[in-house]
């Protein structure tokens, strides 16, 4: 019995020192085979514990057991060492230049008039009013004469127009759908839309182009003030150019309102100190509004003793100059890629 | 309009600086659109001396002068012959820029080299009276006292600030000095001091006189037609004071006479003209020009009349164009020894149409064209003879006296309800009191209403809610409060149009396309190339012959942006526009009614994508455009069809196809015709314009899900060949259909020609994907259909079963 112990011992010193050795997985399981295996070496010996006393059997199964536990452990341990460092060979060998591009998935840009339509889009939405459309090209009734400029009212010369025919021209401002709108909903009340799209007038230079965009709003429900005005158009100004931004109402003209106020906003570049796009001011102008003239309403087909309304009409290519800091408004219709792709 | 500050102090008090008042004006709604100083002229204008003077070597009628200015002094060629030897005078140095626009540069005169100008008070708009005697009709000579050297206008302590009104043209009363001072105080609250004269319910006492008569022959164009008879005409200058105050407002001094006429415009706003009475044979008519009717005007012009315009005329001939200019015949003259000074009111529109037809402008015609208080006639011949007899200038006899019908004084009702409601704050009845007496308008309270006497020279003053807005001016805009809207809440969204397209802009430009926004007009030449010159819409009046018809179509302005580009070297482009076309539909030019705006999207590739290190680069073209198309279509559950092109003659006839939405058009794509690229570069540009309507009422905006299929589907890859003429979409549509309801999807991954497939031919590789809602297919079952496609196939187009 003390001749097989030894054994045991020996063959247990041994493994281990082969084991220590090995250094793929692929001798370890043979090893693995060699030693506990059907015709292992910790097998045979095994076996030939018949040749013992009964007695002696169990102490002698003990002390087998724990070999081969031992060896196991130690198998498993030498397993898992190699498999952790084949990891960080591979880990090392897979390394990649993370500082070099990603894959592209080109996007394209959006003009900045649209991008700058549509928030005025959005934020007037917000405040429930509905997008109102109208024609380009307008009869002279609808841009000019339901408006209060009959023909040959002086204030037609603010506006130099491209005509078609005597009675059709581009529109000069986006007011007429201040009528189409009316007409098509009277007598609903209230009348609440922004008018956005392109207009026309004869003129071309750094600040003005023949064709432009203007965002017309009108609201028009019994009791409206022009205090209301001014308390859309301040929450308008605050969200589109930020929310310490003041307003002011001075006083202006256009033909269909009365009273008439051009608004100017807090300077967004210097917060309202002076700088050179304000020309020192502090302010800058944005739009030009007032109440809607009472023919006006009456034109569109509401009593202008029962209902009162504000309008107002803004630029959008001096909001997105405004916005963007462009300098020259025939940046916008030149379509240089190089100046669309930064928006 | 130009106001003197100077003049402006004789009219009202002011107590603002230049600039103050100008900001209240401003503020007030009387825009200001600049301050200018007339000093500005004299910055670079100092004091010299006359160190020495003699003849010029080479001219007779020049003298050289050497001009001391302290420290330095100056070589200067002059023509005045009033100077002597030790005589202080203004000198011009170079660089300087003279109130009249005049720039001084050191330069040869007939070989003696000049170094400034000595200058007149005239070209200073300076009064002679400042300097010496002498200096009348020559160079300005100072006092004696003057310190050599220093600047002119610190010398002189000069205030001559002029302030340029913008007016908007409900406010032309503000062409008149009196009612720019009148609106003075009413904006600062100071005291005017309006002479008799500006009040126009006082009228001048003269006697009607009997000399001559006028026929008002277009009462409806004519209101009122007074004139003044005067005799002893003695032409001469005006006084000084007078010639700077016109020069000051921009208008040029004459003589006595005209400028009398022009100062009393200027002062009153009434158009005045001054003919010569000798000239003037028989009764004075106002009556309308015959065709081809001849009159020379002031301006020496030879003008063709038509009955459209209004003629002051006597028995014989043509005087003048009512309102606009005078004849040359009737001009007064040196020689003039009586007058009859005009003072009519004409009405707007005959005015404008004579100006515009003979292009003509004057400040007599500005005026009436914009609104001359009806009223002022005779006031302004009172001051006009008051200012002859003051300068001497003749002898008034009296007045004639035409008058047809003019309106009648308005009278508004003013209350502080309606005030209030409309401006959104508190308004009392003393405040209103306060606008009134600040405007100086006459009123009688009655109850809680003001029963306002509107002045004649305030047309503009029509209803209630004008007198609010001369409310909210005088109070102060600043007082509106900033209020939220008292009626219920409303909801505001976009309608499904406006969110379609909204979405379709995204869309392209998450694809990768720019936005590009073009211009409505296009030259007519490039629209008839691209679109429908039949519905194409001209403009009268251009700006330029590139921008003359609307467009019926977008291609040329993506062209346009295209060529910009390339030339600029951003050779890769990809850009769409979504904007309208403008048809006619109609055969009738002029057109009769709205032409039809209909909108449409259209996109241009050239070049290829951007070069990166992992992928090659792709061409952008056609199939890029195609690929994006397609993206479209899925993002609107829209399904395309694309069949080549007919009848596209700019187009690649091999690579163009008609886009169809079942069986409608709605749009193109192609490659542009490798000739046409010549005239329309990029080369191998490729474009594509659909509309958008069909496609918004086509898109499927609800989408219905559907559930995860319970059984697996089988994955088979299949290639046919087939001759190259068959389109690949036609085999596929055949295949879907020999699969029956178990193929549910057949996509292109491969096309291949050359060996081992038969010239003519190519292969097709479909990927396919069957599957079942009801049970797991068997491979037996999968392998039936496959054969029974490429045996369809075969059958159809003679292809066959490639084999691998
Ligand atoms: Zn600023």
């Amino acid at each position: 019995m003390v001749l097989l112990q030894e054994e045991v011992r020996r063959l247990e010193a041994e493994t281990l020192a082969l084991l220590a050795n090995t250094d793929s997985p692929e001798e370890i399981r043979n090893l693995k085979v060699k030693v506990l295996g059907k015709k292992g070496t910790l097998t045979a010996l095994l076996r030939r514990m018949g040749s013992l006393p009964p007695a002696e059997r169990p102490l002698m199964g003990q002390i087998v057991n724990e070999a081969r536990n031992k060896l196991e452990q130690a198998w498993n341990e030498r397993e898992r060492m190699l498999e952790e460092q084949l990891l960080k060979e591979r880990l090392e060998g897979e390394r990649i230049d993370v500082t070099l591009p990603g894959l592209r998935f080109p996007k394209g840009h959006l003009h900045p008039l649209s991008q700058v339509i549509e928030e005025i889009e959005d934020i007037f939405l917000g405040m429930g009013f509905e997008i109102a459309e109208g024609p380009e090209i307008e009869t002279d009734y609808y841009n000019f004469e339901a408006l209060n400029l009959p023909k040959e009212h002086p204030a037609r010369e603010m506006q130099d127009s491209f005509y078609i025919s005597e009675e059709i021209l581009l529109r000069t401002q986006t007011s007429p759908v201040q009528i189409r709108t009316m007409e098509r909903q009277r007598p609903r009340l209230p009348v609440k839309i922004i008018a956005p799209g392109k207009v026309y007038r004869r003129d071309d230079d750094a600040t003005h182009s023949p064709m432009f965009h203007q965002v017309e709003g009108l609201f028009v429900d019994r009791g409206i003030r022009m205090s209301d005005l001014l308390g859309v158009l301040l929450n308008f100004s605050r969200q589109m150019f930020g929310a310490e931004r003041e307003i002011r109402l001075r006083p202006s003209f256009f033909p269909f309102t009365e009273p008439s106020a051009e608004v100017d906003v807090s300077c967004m570049l210097c917060g309202g100190t002076g700088c050179r796009v304000c020309k020192g001011t502090g302010w800058l102008e944005i739009l030009g509004s007032g109440m809607v003239h009472p023919k006006v309403l009456a034109m569109g087909g509401y009593d202008p003793r029962e209902v009162t309304g504000f309008a107002f009409g803004m630029g959008a290519e001096r909001v997105a100059m405004l916005k963007y800091g462009i300098e020259d408004m025939r940046l916008m219709f030149d379509n240089d890629l190089r100046f669309l792709r930064q928006f | 309009m130009k106001v003197s500050l100077e003049w402006l102090r004789e009219l009202v008090e002011v107590r603002q600086d230049a600039a103050a008042l100008a900001a209240t004006l401003t503020n007030g709604g009387i825009e200001v659109g600049s301050v200018d100083d007339l000093n500005a002229g004299l910055t670079q204008v100092v004091i010299g001396v006359i160190q020495e003077q003699g003849k010029h070597p080479n001219a007779e009628k020049l003298w050289v002068c050497r001009v001391g200015t302290g420290e330095k002094s100056f070589s200067v060629v002059t023509g005045a012959r009033n100077l002597r030897e030790g005589d202080k005078v203004p000198l011009a140095l170079p660089g300087a820029q003279l109130p009249n626009g005049l720039t001084i540069q050191a330069s040869k005169l007939k070989g003696v080299l000049s170094e400034g100008m000595l200058c007149s008070a005239e070209e200073l708009l300076l009064e002679t009276t400042l300097g010496e005697r002498r200096s009348a009709g020559g160079i300005l000579i100072l006092p004696q006292a003057a310190p050599v050297g220093e600047k002119l206008a610190a010398y002189l302590g000069l205030d001559r600030y002029v302030l340029d009104l913008e007016l908007y043209p409900n406010r032309p009363d503000c062409l008149a000095m009196v009612n720019v001072a009148r609106e003075v105080s009413s904006l600062t609250g100071e005291k005017t001091h309006l002479p008799k004269w500006a009040d126009t319910t006082q009228l001048p006492q003269l006697p009607l006189s009997g000399d001559i008569r006028v026929m008002i022959d277009e009462p409806d164009l004519c209101r009122r037609y007074a004139g003044l008879l005067v005799d002893e005409v003695k032409i001469a200058p005006s006084p000084d004071w007078m010639r700077r105050r016109l020069s000051a407002a921009g208008v040029r001094p004459i003589n006595n006479i005209v400028d009398i006429t022009n100062y009393v415009m200027l002062e009153l706003g009434q158009p005045l003209h001054a003919f010569d009475r000798e000239t003037i044979e028989g009764a004075v008519h106002v009556r309308r020009a015959r065709a081809g009717e001849k009159l020379v005007t002031l301006d020496k012009a030879d003008r063709s009349l038509d009955p459209d315009m209004l003629l002051i005329a006597d028995e014989r001939k043509a005087l003048g164009l009512a309102g606009v200019m005078g004849g040359l015949e009737s001009e007064v003259t040196e020689k003039t020894r009586k007058l009859l000074v005009e003072s009519a009111h004409f009405e707007a529109v005959s005015i404008r149409r004579t100006g515009r037809r003979l292009g003509l402008r004057s400040e007599a015609a500005n005026r009436f064209e914009k609104g001359v208080n009806p009223y002022g006639c005779l006031a302004a011949l009172g001051r006009v003879s008051e200012l002859l007899l003051r300068l001497g200038a003749g002898r008034p006899l009296g007045l004639v006296d035409e008058v047809g019908r003019l309106p009648a004084p308005r009278q508004i009702v003013f209350t502080a309800r309606r005030t209030a409601e409309v401006l959104g704050f508190d308004v009392s009845a003393r405040d209103l009191r306060l606008v009134l007496d600040r405007l100086g308008f006459s009123f009688e309270p009655e109850g809680e209403e003001f029963r306002v006497q509107i002045p004649s020279y305030r047309p503009d003053l029509e209803i209630e809610e004008d007198l609010i807005e001369e409310a909210a001016r005088l109070l102060g805009y600043s007082r509106i409060p900033a209020t939220q809207p008292r009626g219920g809440q409303t909801q505001g969204r976009r309608t499904e149009e406006q969110e379609f397209r909204r979405r379709l802009r995204h869309v392209l430009a998450g694809a990768g396309m720019d936005e590009v926004t073009t211009y409505s007009f296009v030259r007519a030449e490039a629209d008839a190339a691209w679109g429908s010159a039949k519905d194409a819409v001209a403009l009268l009046n251009p700006l330029r012959e590139e921008q003359g018809v609307m467009r019926t179509t977008l291609i040329p302005g993506l062209l346009e942006v295209a060529q910009r580009n390339v030339s600029r070297h951003n050779l890769d482009v990809s850009v769409f526009e979504i904007g309208n076309v403008y048809l006619a539909e109609q055969p009738d030019r002029p057109l009769r009614r709205l032409p039809r705006e209909s909108l449409r999207v259209a996109g241009l590739a050239a070049g290829k994508s951007k070069r990166h290190w992992l992928t090659a680069p792709y061409a952008h073209d056609f199939f890029y455009l195609k690929g994006i198309l397609e993206e479209m279509a899925r993002e609107f559950r829209l399904t395309f069809a694309f069949r080549p092109a007919r009848d596209e003659p700019l187009l690649h006839p091999g690579r163009s196809a008609d886009i169809y939405l079942g069986e409608t058009k709605v749009g193109v794509l192609g490659e542009i015709h490798p000739a046409a690229a010549k005239e329309w570069v990029p080369d191998r540009g490729v474009v594509f314009e659909l509309e958008v309507d069909p496609l918004f009422r086509q898109a499927g905006i609800w989408l219905k899900a559907r559930s995860v299929p319970r059984y697996p589907g089988v994955q088979r890859d299949l290639a046919v060949v087939v001759p190259r003429g068959v389109p690949a979409a036609e085999v596929r549509e055949r295949i879907l259909e020999l699969g029956g309801e178990l193929l549910q999807q057949a996509e292109i991954f491969d096309v291949y020609t050359g060996q081992p497939i038969p010239e003519d031919h190519r292969s097709l590789a479909f990927s396919l994907h069957y599957l079942s809602p009801e049970r797991t297919l068997i491979d037996e079952e999968v392998n039936a259909l496959n054969a029974r496609i490429i045996e369809g196939i075969q059958q159809d187009f003679g292809a066959e079963w490639r084999k691998e």
